[in-house]
């Protein structure tokens, strides 16, 4: 955490406007609350805003404010409140290094050096090109795979120093990065392969008795970010048990 | 309200269930710490050190944010235990404290606060003494620009939000917010504009340490150096409650007194920092005119060049203008001296404001010129149509009861006059006086919303009642409260009574001056009638007493003198000069616009040769042969309370009586309304008379939020 303000008045653009779709979309989001609590929009209207312009400016703080009717200082408070919102101009690459305990044990040094290295020396701080800028942050979730960090909206795990560096030279050169684990690993399989319940026994049936034995399935690529953004069957499509009729035996 | 059993420090008590833990165990005696907590501000329960133990719950508990209706009582059915001052709840508020004292800073010796400041109290109480643990660096913020009156020291800052609130809930102007999280959480207005609101000086007061404080009065005093005056104010017709707090001969600042019937504890910005006008173009011995210029002169020659003066004129070509503020005393002795001298050419209105007297030039009833609801009974009203008032400037405080009324309430709010922004939502019915009209007439929607409500108000502001057709607005807006039956049974409203008969008055002089009678006599001018006579060489003698707003310039031939405490305009188009005392300088009895008669009590002495005004008024009396009968203010005060009875009684909440038709019928005039435009009455809120304009800090107020770029009521 640091003290989080608008970016200085010169890098501020002249105006935001939401663009044609996400202006329809902020329109469904604000219908979504009720009379008198359109405030309620406010994190989603700045969340795709920011998806829109990369960056929370201060016009944009201002017409979200206008939309939504709100006191431009109480959108302001919100902006500076979460960290998921950048108040600075960030690089068409947005790195976001975890340097949370586990990641910072396996060594996050290493990757934040590297992204001082071939980005910029300060965090915050779009590089020369304009491609990227990095910044630390708090715990992704991913400590399994640690160390690890995330460009755009996918996780890059299991990666080191030289592996930053190979990957942001790749982006710079404009070739695409596999989302996951950067190493030979499978999701967060140990390294190497399984090395535990590797007994072919334990899946024929011959310790635990008669079993349908499954046909191997065969190896898959690694989810790609669009098969991650599918969305699951929710926990409310299950099948519910019937009511049973009041009185009925339990 | 149901009520609660609770055992507070082994005192079994009642607590209504709709209070909080702290307003219960206050009730029963215990002293509950607190920075967050306010009693007019909403529950923030950010600072903690309200924490009492609550026997058998796992934690301590946050008082301020408990209420009495969560609190059950034990298994055995025995009621809760509460211990205030056990040593458990100690040693959570020691805690509280020692985390608050990490972060601030230790510069109570050159803080504004040092002596006055709840956190340095409350540290003598719970501070861990010869005990720290904490050898890191301190947080250290940087300060924030809030306009000219509240400075910043934001590493004192302890974060209770307290003006945030305020700033939100009471000011209506949600110009202050909390920036970041955390140890990074800062207080700041919106990109450091200055904090636009009348009344922004009262975070000084609310903030619990030395983070905001007052930026006119910065390093100039400590509290315990200054002797306190319990006094009145004089600003506005409001009659808010104050203290002058004096060092010497210097008032060093004005606060705000308790008053839950007129200010609750607020005051507007130009009450409290108009102050340091009154050691600013005083006028300290009096003046006499030689070719054209002003000299110094002794009273005695001064009194004579005025003698001579009056007894070559006759009373038919004299007049006297009452200013806005004056107190009753000296309006009382200039109406004797004036009506010894057979002058009618007498009044009080400066403004011209078509009050008080009737076509004819007969006064009629008090009631027709005060605000009858009263300040307190706004909150009970349930529609409030504004005419040509603009209460955000005319009465600051007032307009706060206004908001409290719309955030209680959801009163339905209109307003006839420039569209401004009140604070709260109010229908803009325009700046065409017609609308009132189709109100009489019942054709208007919000004819039918007063007609339905319960408790209608109106408010009559200068704005309307300066008019040429003020009369006819008056006529009309005592047929909307006869039609919609604002003028109820007598009482106060909380006993069923109710009078929704307004006049917003915006000088402090003018309800004593009227109920005295300072109004013109048979057949005598009226303000514009003496300006005009002035002009036209009809009027050659005129006295005025502190009377600053009107046209003084243009005022002819005449040979004015001005008795007063500024050199302001009438002071200097005088040909005699009489200085007198300003509020603080002398004890004077005003009447609010409710008709309240309070005490104003002298905090310092006037300077130089200034005296008290009715005891000038007094001396002039015996040297132009017509003295007085008063030779002391006991006598003038007897005799003032023998004219008009209510001034007898002061602190008095005016009763809302006579709903007699003779009354309310005889008000105004009939006739055709004109086509201008309702205009504002006050042009500049921080310029309104001769102590403010005098004022440097108002002069900074008025560049910053008026003249400048930063328009506020106009926004």
């Amino acid at each position: 955490m640091s003290l989080r303000r608008l970016a200085p008045p010169d890098i501020q653009p002249a105006s935001f406007a939401f663009n044609g779709e996400n202006a329809e979309w902020a329109k469904a989001a604000i219908a979504k609350y009720p009379q008198g609590r359109q405030a309620s929009a406010v994190i989603s209207l700045l969340w795709r805003g920011q998806e829109q312009d990369g960056w929370v400016s201060h016009p944009m703080v201002e017409s979200i404010a206008r939309m939504l009717n709100m006191p431009f200082i109480r959108v302001l408070e919100v902006a500076t409140f979460y960290t998921m919102f950048n108040l600075q101009p960030v690089g068409t690459y947005l790195v976001q290094v975890c340097t949370t305990t586990p990641c910072w044990l396996r060594g996050s040094d290493a990757v934040m050096d590297a992204c001082k290295k071939h980005i910029h020396p300060h965090p915050h701080t779009v590089s020369v090109d304009g491609k990227f800028s990095w910044m630390e942050v708090e715990c992704l979730g991913a400590c399994v795979n640690a160390p690890m960090l995330q460009i755009g909206s996918d996780f890059y795990e299991d990666i080191d120093g030289p592996i930053t560096e190979q990957m942001i030279a790749d982006l710079r050169a404009g070739k695409a990065l596999r989302p996951g684990p950067q190493n030979a690993r499978k999701s967060s399989e140990p390294e190497g392969g399984a090395t535990s319940l590797t007994d072919a026994a334990l899946y024929d049936g011959s310790i635990i008795g008669k079993y349908k034995v499954v046909a191997p399935v065969p190896p898959q690529p690694a989810n790609t970010d669009a098969d991650a953004k599918k969305p699951t069957k929710a926990a409310s499509d299950r099948e519910s048990p019937k009511q049973k009729p009041p009185g009925a035996a339990t | 309200m149901a009520a609660r059993k609770l055992i507070v420090d082994g005192k079994e008590v009642e607590a209504e269930e709709n209070l909080t833990l702290l307003q219960a165990c206050e009730q029963a005696g215990a002293e509950i710490p607190r920075f967050c907590y306010h009693e007019r501000l909403s529950v923030a329960g950010n600072c903690r050190m309200c924490l009492v133990e609550w026997v058998g719950a796992p934690k301590p508990q946050a008082s301020c944010a408990l209420q009495v209706k969560d609190i059950f009582p034990n298994k055995d059915g025995t009621p809760a235990k509460i211990n205030t001052t056990s040593p458990y709840a100690r040693k959570a508020r020691e805690g509280v404290m020692e985390f608050l004292l990490i972060n601030h800073p230790l510069d109570c010796p050159i803080c504004d606060q040092g002596g006055e400041c709840d956190l340095q109290d409350q540290a003598m109480g719970y501070g861990r003494a010869a005990f720290h643990r904490f050898n890191e660096n301190k947080r250290a913020v940087e300060d924030k620009y809030m306009g000219p009156l509240v400075a910043t020291i934001m590493t004192r800052c302890i974060q209770c939000t307290r003006c945030v609130r305020f700033a939100t809930e009471v000011a209506g102007v949600p110009d202050l917010g909390a920036t970041g999280r955390g140890e990074d959480m800062e207080i700041t207005t919106y990109l450091e504009k200055a904090f636009a609101s009348e009344l922004s000086g009262n975070v000084v007061d609310l903030c619990p340490v030395g983070a905001l404080t007052s930026k006119p009065y910065a390093f100039n005093a400590r509290p315990w150096e200054l002797r306190k005056t319990e006094s009145v104010d004089v600003m506005d017709a409001q009659g808010c409650n104050i203290r002058v707090d004096t060092r010497g001969p210097q008032v060093m600042r004005v606060l705000p007194r308790l008053n839950e019937e007129i200010n609750e504890e607020w005051i507007s910005d130009k009450t409290r920092h108009a102050c340091d006008g009154l050691s600013r173009q005083r006028l300290d011995r009096p003046y006499i005119r030689v070719g054209g210029k002003l000299k110094p002169a002794s009273w005695a020659e001064a009194f004579a060049a005025i003698a001579a003066k009056v007894k070559d004129t006759v009373p038919d070509r004299m007049a006297a203008i009452v200013g806005d503020l004056a107190a009753a005393e000296e309006i009382k002795a200039l109406k004797d001296l004036m009506g010894a001298l057979r002058v009618s050419n007498i009044d009080c209105r400066q403004d011209g404001a078509k009050i008080a007297a009737n076509s004819s030039g007969q006064k009629i009833p008090r009631q027709t010129y005060l605000f009858n609801s009263t300040i307190a009974g706004v909150e009970a009203a349930d529609a409030i149509l504004l005419v040509g008032a603009n209460p955000r400037w005319d009465a600051p405080v007032l307009n706060a009861r206004i908001r409290k009324a719309w955030l209680a309430s959801g009163v339905k709010i209109a307003n006839i006059g420039p569209a401004v922004d009140l604070t709260y939502p109010a229908e803009q019915l325009g700046t065409d006086i017609a609308v009132l009209e189709q109100i009489a007439s019942g054709s208007h929607d919000f004819a039918k919303i007063l007609g339905d409500a319960k408790r209608p108000m109106i408010v009559l502001g200068a704005g309307a009642l300066t008019r040429k057709d003020g009369a006819v607005i008056l006529k009309l807006a005592a047929k909307i409260a006869g039609d919609t039956g604002m003028i109820g049974p007598a009482g106060p409203h909380a006993e069923g009574g109710w009078n929704g008969f307004n006049i917003l008055h915006t000088a402090a002089s003018r309800v004593a001056a009227l109920d005295l009678g300072f109004l013109p006599g048979a057949n005598g001018r009226d303000v514009a009638g003496i300006v005009d006579g002035a002009q036209k060489g009809e009027i050659d003698f005129i006295y005025l007493l502190g009377a600053d707003e009107l046209d003084v310039a243009h005022l002819g031939r005449a040979f004015i003198v001005y008795q007063g405490s500024h050199g302001d305009a009438g002071a200097h188009h005088a040909d005699v000069v009489l200085p007198g005392a300003a509020y603080t300088e002398k004890d004077g009895l005003y009447a609010n616009f409710e008709g309240r008669v309070q005490r104003a009590r002298r905090a310092t002495f006037p300077p130089g040769e200034a005296k008290e005004d009715w005891a000038i008024l007094r001396a002039l009396s015996e040297v132009l042969g017509v003295k007085l009968p008063y030779d002391d203010r006991a006598t003038l005060i007897a005799a003032l309370e023998k004219d008009v009875t209510h001034f007898a009684t002061l602190n008095d909440s005016p009763v809302h009586s006579d709903t007699a038709a003779t009354t309310w019928g005889g008000i105004g005039e009939s006739g055709a309304l004109e086509h201008a435009p309702v205009t504002a009455a006050i042009t500049d809120f921080y310029l309104t008379n001769p102590v403010a304009r005098a004022s440097e800090t108002m002069a900074l107020c008025s560049r910053e939020f008026v003249s400048g770029s930063t328009k506020m009521a106009a926004e």
